[in-house]
């Protein structure tokens, strides 16, 4: 029996010893390409973010590294996220043009959406941008620029426009439209544009305070 | 076999996506559009041409109980490497993909053509079913793509930007706008029925092919494997 036993025993530790050696090279091949693509794939994902930014600031002008220049901010109540989010601030000849904050709204039809909104220094919406929802296609999806304008229909609002109890949808007494067949979903963003607002008031300063580390 | 023997079981006689159905979830849950379908059944034919490859040239030395496991292994590093590729220097189709280009490791497709073709033939004949049954695999997903777009966007290549680069948001034949195209073709649902309707037309016309020319060797049916 141990005679026979034992030649399993190296057949499988020599197999072992192969699959090993397999792995280390595919883990090997993996790194090299990793290597090679990380530059590429950073660039990427700040262009991504820059056009996006530029999308919901509407094209406006600024001249400092928006990546670069940013703080974080932390309010669970208005701003949808548990965790810190990261504020980023538009600057044209060291003067702030905006501010660009990612709340969540988190009572959307089927789960968070994901939001981005750029507010100008005098508290008013330049824009607003959904970047991530798992509404309904075909009812809930009238957020998306491809689908319809409704989006649109928050630049140039503040607080004041309409008055705080009126930033509400034309169903609950407000003044922005919801969808046929879908009121949770603009009823949900809508909050969400609103608290991101209050939370621009409160901390103003704080948002268009000069960056800590000014490069050179 | 030859290589047109090889091609014709990839493209037509055991098409990976019509006759044995390898592949469905991806095939199903990608093909929005044609740049989308497109996009993936390049990379997957670029994973499949090159795992065939590979598997031909290591499979015969492999001890038979770690065999699929070393497969496995080179599949999902090939698929890696293929993902960083694409994130690196075609970002917004690495996006519209999504979690499904990571998932081509588990595409049933991959394993098979491995285990079943490339193990036991030599590489060049493994590469030409890679690249055969790659082929096959985009064809379908192109075909299910933009009769999804058509259908439900009122478009076709409308997102092809996403492979070719170019910013314009509006490129492709415009037929009618999006909020008038027929949502049930976009969704999961709408997917399978097409796709049923494909694999309809396709035995349809085998049919006819067949009472043609009844003399005819056709080359027996292969017993279709529904796997996702």
């Amino acid at each position: 029996m141990g005679a026979a036993t034992e030649p399993a025993i190296r057949r499988s530790g020599r197999a072992a010893l192969v699959l090993l050696l397999c792995a280390v090279l595919a883990f090997g091949a993996v790194s090299l390409v990793h290597e090679a693509t990380r530059d590429e794939v950073a660039a990427a994902g700040r262009a991504r973010e820059l056009a996006r930014f530029d999308e919901v600031m509407r094209g406006l002008r600024y001249d400092n590294d928006l990546l670069a220049d940013t703080i974080l901010v932390h309010d669970a109540e208005l701003l949808g996220s548990s965790g810190p989010v990261t504020a980023y601030r538009a600057r044209l000849a060291q003067q702030p043009v905006a501010v660009i904050l990612a709340p969540v709204a988190r009572n959307g039809y089927s789960g968070p959406i994901e939001l981005l909104v750029a507010i100008a220094p005098d508290g008013k919406l330049l824009g607003v941008r959904v970047t991530a929802h798992r509404e309904t296609p075909g009812l809930g999806d009238g957020i998306e620029t491809r689908k319809s304008a409704w989006i649109e229909s928050f630049t140039g609002r503040w607080l004041g426009s309409p008055s705080l109890q009126r930033w509400k949808v034309r169903k609950d007494g407000g003044d922005f439209d919801q969808f046929t067949g879908a009121t949770v979903t603009p009823r949900a963003i809508v909050s969400a544009v609103a608290n991101a607002l209050a939370y621009f008031e409160r901390h103003r300063d704080e948002l268009l305070a000069p960056a800590s580390t000014m490069p050179p | 076999m030859t290589p047109s023997e090889i091609f014709r079981a990839g493209l037509r006689d055991q098409n990976p996506g019509l006759v044995q159905l390898l592949g469905l979830c991806p095939l199903l849950a990608v093909t929005t559009s044609l740049g989308s379908g497109l996009g993936l059944g390049l990379a997957t034919l670029a994973v499949l041409a090159a795992s065939n490859v590979l598997v031909s040239l290591v499979g015969r030395a492999l001890p038979a109980e770690i065999r699929i496991a070393v497969f496995v292994l080179l599949i999902a590093a090939l698929v890696t490497s293929v993902e960083l590729a694409l994130a690196a220097w075609l970002p917004g189709l690495h996006a519209a993909l999504g979690i499904f280009l990571p998932l081509i490791v588990t595409n049933c497709l991959v394993l098979a053509r491995a285990e079943a073709f490339a193990s036991r033939q030599p590489a060049g004949a493994a590469l030409l079913d890679g690249v055969a049954m790659g082929s096959g695999f985009l064809l379908v997903l192109v075909a299910l793509g933009s009769i999804r777009e058509v259908l439900g966007r009122g478009s076709l290549g409308g997102d092809l930007q996403l492979l070719f680069g170019g910013h314009g948001a509006h490129g492709g034949i415009h037929l009618f706008g999006e909020q008038h195209g027929f949502l049930l073709a976009l969704l999961p649902p709408g997917a399978f029925i097409l796709l049923g309707l494909m694999l309809a037309v396709r035995q349809a016309v085998r049919a006819r092919a067949t009472a043609a020319t009844p003399q005819a060797a056709m080359p027996p049916e292969p017993v279709g494997r529904a796997q996702a």
